[in-house]
């Protein structure tokens, strides 16, 4: 046909700033997003870390309603980021990823606008957690605020890939209410919520290989310089591995069939 | 195998495939021990209007994913302008109005038309139009969620005409929406594909395919049985009825005359069934008592049912 005009594909395989921008005013339309993952853990921090005790007590170079802080914040991400990726189960349920493959967007696009958008919410979320700490009581040396609030920010990436791999496995419209309590147990065995030392020798080496130990041991190293990095470093590695592993597998048996 | 399979010629076997805006060959789905399309060939030229008729589970809605390289044939070929069916669809020349689903309630209408218009690479000028041409300009800032069905399919329009395609593929695209919400969807349509887009659409409401299409494929069980205009398919289907006063009419009898397919006794009335009424009726004047006779031709309701129907003796 001469008369079929000349097209072209979009670069990046649809990869583009203007969908982030309109997803992420979607995703702050839903009160449930917000309430989760911004204002619950700021809220849990004031609950829990904001006592004269926890003031007065020092640890490191700051007082541990900081270090406590810094684990509210790694939960925070860690909520943020998995309803982030867990937003694929919503649109398959709604048949938009299949609407989208009428579209040039490549599903790999697709993958890397859902991480990018996990990650600005979990961004969003230490930032609010931390905002709320600094005017709470909260203690930190300098760079540990910096240094802290980012590997909180930059280790919540485990759960981007495990909400995505959650909304792929789960066909649930309400997904992150089966993950919300299911990331609260993993916090509790991680030690998020209270440290690892105080569960006794057997729970305290089960801790030691569940998801969530080694973000908050390596967010919390540098305010506390303890405990052995290697081993927080090689959990948070293997989980991204088997959870991204888990989030491809589904995902090529998603394209595959839709 | 099936009796009443009949093809009108749609007089486009001839054409050079390159010309073709869609082109099936030999096109088969399974789906385990399912047949969904058992082996269907389709040429559609540009700038035809084709409805795609048939029962629910006849195959269309296959027909449709894999013209939209949403499935892929287990055997056979097909070509979307000259291209893969999935190729054709990034580039934006065929687009498709679904069912349902595939809308996100959280959004607003106008922002899926301009999230559409971004995967496009549209220029932002591109989302208004598309709104103003589906008629929903008006509710722009309106959740989806808060949409009518009839709105909700029209937002589907407006982003199937965002990449201006060359063909436009609807599937039953009316499902769901009242008398009013119809029209006005199809004159939508009617207005656009009087710009000469190609438009295929799968239906069961045959006055749909009547009204709007330039040629109807009847699909059945995954075959094509019949293709042609409206009026010739229904001519080909249904043949005519004569009905006359004979009293005493026995149906064997009947059935026994030259051309008579099927015959139907109700009291002093008989009905005749067959394609050549005239030979019919003329046996009935010259070598029977028959009078009042009366010839009717089925409309495409009775042909769709007869075409359509299951082979005697299988449930229902």
């Amino acid at each position: 046909m001469t008369t079929v005009a000349a097209r072209n594909l979009p670069r990046f395989g649809g990869f583009n700033l203007g969908m982030i921008r309109l997803e992420l005013r979607r995703m702050m339309r839903n009160r449930r997003t917000v309430v989760f993952t911004l204002i619950m853990p700021a809220v849990f921090f004031l609950l829990f870390g904001t006592n004269a005790s926890n003031r007065s007590e020092r640890i490191g170079g700051g007082n541990v309603t900081g270090y406590i802080l810094v684990s509210m914040a790694v939960y925070g991400a860690m909520l943020a980021t998995t309803s982030g990726g867990a937003m694929v189960s919503i649109e398959r349920a709604a048949g938009w990823s299949r609407q989208l493959r009428l579209t040039p967007l490549k599903p790999v696009a697709y993958i890397a606008v859902k991480l990018v958008l996990a990650m600005i919410i979990g961004f969003v979320s230490v930032a609010v957690a931390f905002a709320v700490g600094a005017v709470s009581g909260a203690q930190l040396p300098a760079h540990a605020w910096i240094l802290c609030g980012l590997l909180a920010w930059v280790c919540a990436l485990v759960f981007a890939a495990f909400g995505l791999f959650m909304g792929y496995l789960l066909p649930s419209e309400n997904v992150m209410q089966i993950l919300g309590p299911v990331l609260a147990v993993l916090s509790f065995a991680g030690g998020l919520f209270a440290p690892v030392d105080t569960f006794g020798h057997t729970f305290a080496t089960i801790a030691k290989f569940t998801p969530v130990y080694g973000v908050g041991e390596i967010a919390r190293y540098p305010l506390v310089h303890d405990g052995t990095l290697w081993i927080a470093v090689l959990n948070v590695v293997v989980w991204t591995a088997l959870f991204s592993a888990g989030a491809m597998w589904r995902f090529r048996r998603d394209t595959a069939r839709v | 195998m099936i009796p009443m399979t009949l093809t009108a010629s749609p007089g486009t076997t001839d054409r050079d495939t390159a010309d073709l805006a869609v082109d099936l060959d030999g096109v088969v789905k399974r789906y385990g021990p399912v047949t969904a399309v058992d082996g269907i060939n389709l040429q559609i030229r540009p700038g035809e209007v084709v409805a795609l008729l048939g029962p629910n589970g006849a195959g269309k809605t296959t027909t449709v994913d894999m013209l939209l390289g949403l499935a892929q044939p287990t055997e056979g070929n097909i070509r979307v302008y000259g291209r893969k069916p999935h190729d054709a669809v990034a580039l934006g020349l065929v687009s498709a109005v679904m069912q349902t689903g595939g809308l996100l309630k959280d959004y607003t209408v106008e922002e899926t038309v301009k999230l559409t218009a971004v995967l496009f690479g549209k220029p932002p000028s591109t989302v208004g139009e598309a709104l103003d041409r589906a008629g929903i300009a008006d509710i722009g800032k309106r959740l989806v969620g808060k949409c009518s069905g009839g709105q909700q399919q029209r937002l589907r329009f407006a982003m199937a005409l965002l990449p201006d395609p060359e063909l436009l593929i609807l599937d039953e695209p009316t499902t769901g929406m009242d008398v009013g919400g119809r029209h006005d969807f199809w004159q939508a349509i009617r207005r656009d594909a009087a710009g000469g887009r190609t438009v295929i659409f799968a239906t069961h409401y045959l006055e749909e395919a009547d009204a709007y299409a330039d040629r109807v494929v009847f699909v059945r069980r995954g075959q094509i049985v019949a293709d042609g205009t409206a009026s010739s398919v229904k001519a080909l289907a249904s043949g005519r009825t004569v009905r006359a006063t004979l009293p005493g009419a026995l149906e064997e009898d009947l059935r026994a005359i030259a051309g008579v397919d099927t015959a139907e006794v109700r009291g002093d009335t008989v009905y005749l069934h067959g394609r050549d009424t005239d030979s019919i009726a003329r046996y009935l004047l010259t070598s029977t008592p028959a009078r009042d006779l009366e010839i009717t031709s089925r409309n495409l309701e009775e042909a769709f049912l007869t075409l359509t129907a299951d082979d005697a003796g299988s449930t229902r």
